[in-house]
């Protein structure tokens, strides 16, 4: 018998398949039984360890790039002398022989992690050998995705990106977790890799293996055993989804949205291009910035930026400056510790202890700009005063940009967008950030994450403001928040007032398609019933019938 | 015992696929290795683990050590640990 059972709407879309369970890792203790023979169990330890590094070297062999590179570290991890002195200590001690490789394991991993920065990320590449050494030792499935040549929903307590990272769209075709939040880093590459994803779904933990479910990544909703009819109607849509319209982004009564995608990197930028993106609403900055030791030289720059906008030609780009700082740590800044990184210097803020950094990047963008003939506009992160918009904007002047703008993350910005909009070209509402000041919710935290729904009404009325301030000076408002990416929520946007929409660029077709299905004033119709729904769910009902929606 | 004095040239210091390389090298050498940095005790060249765990940096000088009548061997590992593996 068919029955549901409710999470967070994560990535939109819908899929349907067999649950499979991420293998969990293997646990050992201290109290189990020893082996008899030491030196037979030291053979067998070694063993295990020499199939693992293996294992590793010939993925090694399989990889490119970065990823090449880090497994080919890791099987020389899982080779390592000094650890395999380690773990023949703690059997020769004793020890059981599973759990005397976790505790080698950890010993290390301790070491590592105490160092740091890259060091650190090591740490979870030595406990991943470890787990697979400990399951090949107990004779149990290596943990992490299942192998399956034929496609299935991927159902886990929680993924660690690295294990999204590597998912194949065409195999995995929907992600569950029973934790994990809207705005986790598995929610954001769900989206990126156009994966149906629902997660906070305690319910989830009580579905078998291979159990076939709907996955309803626009609804938060997981159907179990679904109805032949319903089986074929989903596969139906996601046959529709493949061949969407591309082509600019327009409502059934041909008013124009324009649709561009969030970008970090040369690769999204082409599959932005390629996915029909019209632009780029927000070009993060942070790849060149992150993992360094020193900030990178105005040419290095200059170049890296001047790749991606050759990539975009004449669609138009939006460069956000470095959104970093006590969130996400720069070591070349030398920023104090702080104990609520989320409400520290990050963002434009790190201006206040270093300008040269947003200096030099200013420089680089026009520079770039200038190579390229690139149509390009420049935002800056976490802007909250007027003193703060006019640093931006006469900084960014200064440098030659033309069009300068802010992100409104932060509901002082949106309460006082009139007079923010004296100072700038151009609001951009970051959706993710906003949500988690608006309701003093960290965006990480799974327990919160029904807060960081965006049918919560008072997002959709802290938009309102936003773009009633902004109709003062006749400032453009764009959203590039992730809520942009659900096609529901994106008609209500345009409702609202909002007058492009940025998004991964996998969720470009989900939106172009549901934008086709409605009018303009029924989008406007949705946005004013979502502000009058006194709940998330209310105003996800109402915004449905309002649009129509097709069940 | 003799020693010989190397400046990392890789740009992630020895760390990641260049802390590899080494090791590896170091782990096939006739003779046990040992290396060291900032007057640190030495640690076991061959150990990818304990090479990672030193924290070198790029540009950083460390101190490679073994029983004498192997020069060649702390001059092959020299030259690579002055070899940017990152390239």
């Amino acid at each position: 018998m068919t029955h549901e059972v409710h999470g967070v709407a994560a990535a939109p879309g819908v899929a349907l398949g067999p649950v499979k369970w991420l293998a969990a890792a293997p646990v050992t203790s201290a109290s189990d039984a020893p082996g008899s023979d030491a030196d037979a169990e030291i053979s067998r330890a070694e063993a295990a360890f020499e199939t693992v590094a293996a294992r590793y070297s010939a993925q090694a062999l399989d990889a490119e790039g970065p990823a090449a590179d880090i497994l080919f570290m890791t099987s020389a991890l899982a080779a390592d002398p000094a650890l395999l002195d380690q773990v023949r200590a703690g059997i020769r001690a004793g020890g059981p022989t599973a759990h005397s490789v976790t505790e080698a394991v950890a010993h290390f991993a301790d070491q590592l992690t105490a160092l740091g920065g890259m060091m650190a990320e090591r740490a979870s590449d030595l406990r991943d050998v470890g787990q697979r050494v400990v399951a090949e030792l107990l004779g149990q499935d290596p943990p992490g995705i299942p192998d399956s040549a034929a496609p299935f929903v991927l159902a886990a307590q929680d993924l660690a990106p690295a294990d999204t990272a590597t998912l194949d769209p065409a195999i995995v075709v929907g992600l569950l977790t029973v934790a994990g939040g809207p705005t986790s880093h598995t929610a954001i590459l769900a989206k990126a890799l156009g994966i149906p994803a629902v997660v906070a779904c305690p319910g989830a933990g009580e579905i078998a293996e291979n159990t076939v479910v709907v996955i309803d990544g626009t609804g938060g909703v997981v159907e179990i055993e679904p109805e032949a009819g319903r089986r074929e109607e989903v596969l139906a849509v996601r046959a529709r989804q493949a061949d969407a319209p591309t082509g600019p982004g327009r409502t059934a009564d041909g008013y124009a949205v324009p649709l561009l995608a969030n970008v970090g990197s040369v690769g999204d930028a082409q599959l932005a291009v390629e996915l029909g993106a019209e632009g780029v609403g927000l070009f993060r900055t942070e790849f060149l910035f992150l993992g360094r030791q020193s900030a990178p030289t105005v040419a290095e720059q200059t170049e890296q930026y001047a790749d991606i906008f050759r990539v975009l030609g004449e669609r138009p780009i939006t460069v956000r400056t470095l959104d970093a700082g006590s969130d996400k740590p720069l070591p070349f800044l030398n920023l104090p510790d702080e104990e609520n990184p989320a409400l520290g210097v990050r963002g434009l803020r790190l201006s206040s202890v270093d300008e040269g950094t947003l200096l030099d990047q200013l420089t680089a963008i026009e520079a770039a700009r200038a190579a390229t003939g690139a149509s390009v506009s420049v935002m800056a992160p976490m802007v909250g005063t007027v003193e703060e918009a006019k640093y931006f904007a006469t900084r960014a002047r200064a440098a030659g940009v033309r069009s300068p703008g802010v992100m409104v993350e932060i509901p002082a910005a949106a309460i006082r967008s009139e007079h923010l909009g004296a100072e700038v070209d151009f609001f951009s509402i970051g959706t993710n950030d906003l949500s988690q000041y608006l309701f003093g919710a960290d965006r990480m935290s799974a327990t919160l994450a029904a807060l960081h729904n965006p049918w919560q009404p008072a997002l959709a009325a802290t938009i309102a403001m936003v773009v009633a301030g902004a109709k003062t000076h006749g400032v453009k408002v764009g959203v590039c928040g992730e809520s942009a990416s659900n096609p529901e929520f994106a008609c209500v946007l345009v409702g609202l007032g909002v007058e492009t929409l940025s998004m991964a660029p996998r969720s470009l077709a989900g939106v172009r398609a549901r934008l086709t299905e409605v009018t303009l004033e029924q989008c406007r119709a949705a946005a004013e019933a979502v502000l009058s729904a006194r709940t998330a769910d209310d105003a996800v009902d109402v915004a449905g019938a309002a649009l129509g929606r097709k069940k | 015992m003799i020693n010989r004095t190397a400046v990392v040239a890789s740009k992630t210091g020895l760390h990641a696929r260049p802390a590899a390389l080494f090791a590896q090298a170091a782990a096939k050498s006739p003779v046990p290795v040992t290396i060291s940095v900032d007057g640190k005790a030495p640690v076991a060249a061959g150990s990818l683990l304990q090479v990672m765990t030193l924290g070198v940096k790029q540009g950083d000088e460390v101190i490679l050590y073994t029983e004498e009548g192997n020069e060649d061997t702390l001059d092959q590992l020299v030259k690579l640990l002055e070899t940017d593996l990152d390239a």
